[in-house]
């Protein structure tokens, strides 16, 4: 009954000064909108990301000279097409092996000119990463075997230097050498941040004779299965490293990059989450001055409930449900918003927005816990009041 | 006789204004029958305002015994104060003191509230007591939409929900015309006969204490007269017949303000 009336009497109070409840919900609003949004950015960027990971091909193994460390400089390769051969046997099964030994260059066809990555590949780099032609044939083990000088353009590349040209059978000229085009790539887009469309492919053994090395900057693997990834990789390191005793080897695989990537987005997200939980402390903030004066405004009411049998828990709890209504209306009002905006951002941005129900539960939560913390200084100190001064107020 | 509805022994109730001890009351003694009618006199800062606020419970003395309702005050918590008022104290108040934007039922039914009432029965016994004084049609009426003597029998009915023992009326006519405000006096002396609950009323106009059955006169803290003291016999005697200066009118608004205009 008495939680019946401090509900009762707190709604009454809200409703009694409607501007003023609506001004200090809406600061609660923007921060539980804003937290709702930025954790739907944070988290539809990492799905982005996951699934951009994934779309490189599955089950993929990524052997590397040097240690992968986010932040240590790549290091300098002795791999060599010997390496491979013997990574090859480690595997069983070259058509799983894939190289690439990989170089700026400025590919020209006529008068047009595109500075692009040149990539020496063997021909089993389509079915290693998952990589689909828009036209024409890929490299075939006779180019790799013979160096001869063909060249697949990516979809960019065959833009920028042919328009709307076939670009079939045309000639371009790497670093001043002329290379035949026999295929193009499928548009692939963006792949975490690289235009995976801006690339050329063309035989490994042409490229060591184009660049005058015999190095490979790195082997990729795919594995038959999930299970044996590791496995699989901790024995080409093995080998790797009996080969070249001096030199450290990685190999990653895909949930690795997932895992580190998730983690730099998870603490991203985290970090929007907290800027705009700044906001929502705002928000709380006014709560509590807003509820000062409510107390103070109300003095005599406090004064008069007191006298006819209020105890000081009544009082207190009436004042803090107010302030729990107050910020919980703004924060059902604020997911609401935050719900709608993320989603119309998802639709009509290329910035991806995921809704997730602990975000929403978060920031409800946050949102009412707010309106307890804040509330309960004003609802103490009016539970305190001592009768006979407010029933003197004026 | 029953127990008296208020006993005080000795009390007094010092202020610590900005470090410096200022005493507002210096030992009373005073003992309240139950179904008395006292008026307490004396000028503004004799001391009078702040033995009310002790008699209601609304504070506690810091030295001597002050027992009401069969309760030793100084020894209860602020929540036991609380519920001692509530069960014991009714509370008339010269500003009125009702809940604006709530009804005449609503604001009588206040104190059932905190006794933990249902909403239902709350509002049957606040309309039944609203009748009683001379409310019966102003139920859903907001305290704006009342006059001053009709607002101040709301109140009255609020003090009177409970079933008080005491009812402690601060200048009850303070802000009321001539006519209403004998029409509240009238309405308080006859609740104080018929239902037998002890009436002590503050006051500084002499007319009103002249009709009190007893008078406590306060200067600088202390309890300078007692009228009950100088006569004893009168005031142990039974409750009299009727009010003190009421006649044999039937004491209802319309007929309180008859009375009131023939007195003239």
């Amino acid at each position: 009954m008495r939680f019946a009336e401090a509900w009762r009497v707190a709604l009454d109070a809200l409703r009694a000064n409607r501007m003023r409840s609506a001004l200090t919900m809406l600061g609660v609003i923007i921060g539980v909108a804003s937290v709702v949004v930025l954790v739907a950015i944070g988290t539809g960027a990492k799905r982005e990301v996951e699934r951009q990971v994934e779309g490189l091909g599955s089950n993929l193994l990524v052997v590397v000279p040097g240690r992968i460390d986010i932040g240590s400089a790549p290091a300098v390769s002795r791999l060599d097409l010997a390496d491979v051969d013997a990574v090859s046997r480690v595997v069983g099964d070259p058509s799983r092996v894939a190289v690439t030994v990989a170089s700026g260059e400025t590919v020209r066809a006529g008068r047009r000119s595109d500075f692009t990555t040149v990539q020496g590949v063997l021909e089993t780099t389509p079915a290693v990463f998952t990589r689909r032609l828009g036209r024409g044939s890929y490299l075939t083990a006779s180019d790799v075997d013979t160096s001869r000088r063909v060249a697949v353009l990516g979809a960019a590349v065959a833009g920028a230097l042919f328009g709307d040209r076939d670009p079939i059978g045309q000639q371009v000229s790497i670093a001043g050498v002329r290379f035949r085009v026999i295929g193009v790539f499928a548009p692939l887009g963006q792949s975490l941040g690289v235009d995976r469309d801006d690339e050329v492919h063309i035989p490994v053994t042409a490229a060591h004779r184009l660049y005058g090395t015999q190095r490979i900057d790195g082997i990729a693997v795919k594995a038959p299965d999930r299970e044996r990834i590791d496995d699989l990789g901790a024995r080409i390191v093995a080998e790797l490293t009996r080969r070249h005793p001096d030199t450290e080897f990685s190999a990653v695989t895909q949930q690795q990059i997932l895992g580190v990537l998730g983690d730099i987005l998870g603490v991203l997200t985290g970090v929007l989450a907290a800027i705009a939980g700044i906001s929502l402390l705002v928000g709380g903030v006014g709560v509590s001055n807003i509820m000062l004066v409510s107390v103070r405004e109300r003095t005599r009411e406090i004064g008069l409930r007191k006298a006819v049998g209020a105890r000081p828990r009544d009082i207190g709890l009436q004042f803090l449900l107010e302030a729990v209504l107050l910020t919980s209306i703004g924060g059902v009002t604020g997911m609401a918003l935050g719900v709608g905006a993320a989603l119309t951002a998802d639709a009509l941005s290329p910035v991806p927005a995921a809704i997730t129900w602990w975000s929403l539960a978060l920031a409800f939560g946050v949102s009412a816990a707010v309106g307890i913390v804040f509330g309960v200084v004003p609802a103490q100190r009016a539970g305190r009041l001592d009768p006979v001064v407010a029933l003197r107020a004026e | 006789m029953a127990t008296p509805a208020i006993e005080a022994v000795d009390v007094s109730r010092t202020y610590q204004l900005d470090g410096v001890s200022v005493p507002a009351l210096r030992g009373v003694t005073l003992t309240v029958a139950a179904g008395d009618y006292v008026a307490v006199i004396g000028p503004s800062g004799s001391g009078k305002s702040t033995l009310m606020h002790l008699l209601g419970g609304l504070d506690r003395p810091t030295g001597g015994r002050l027992v009401l309702g069969g309760r030793e005050v100084g020894s209860l918590t602020p929540p036991e104060l609380a519920t001692l008022r509530n069960e014991t104290i009714g509370f008339v108040f010269q500003a009125f003191h009702l809940l604006p934007r709530t009804s005449a039922v609503d604001n009588v039914a206040l104190p059932l509230v905190y006794r933990g009432i249902g909403a239902r029965q709350r509002r049957e016994r606040a309309a039944a007591v609203l009748g009683r004084v001379g409310l019966g049609h102003r139920l859903h009426h907001r305290p704006n939409q009342l006059s001053g003597g009709e607002q101040q029998r709301v109140a009255i009915a609020r003090a009177l929900v409970t079933d008080p023992t005491v009812l402690l009326a601060d200048e009850p006519t303070g802000n009321l015309d001539t006519v209403n405000g004998q029409a509240v006096l009238a309405l308080l002396e006859e609740l104080n006969t018929e239902s037998g609950v002890a009436l002590v009323m503050v006051t500084h106009d002499n007319e009103v204490a002249a009709r009190a059955r007893r008078r406590i006169t306060m200067r600088d803290g202390v309890v300078v007269a007692d009228s009950a003291a100088d006569d004893p016999p009168a005031d142990s005697a039974a409750v009299p017949d009727g009010p003190a200066a009421g006649g044999d009118a039937d004491p209802t608004a319309g007929d309180g303000t008859e009375r009131a205009e023939a007195a003239r």
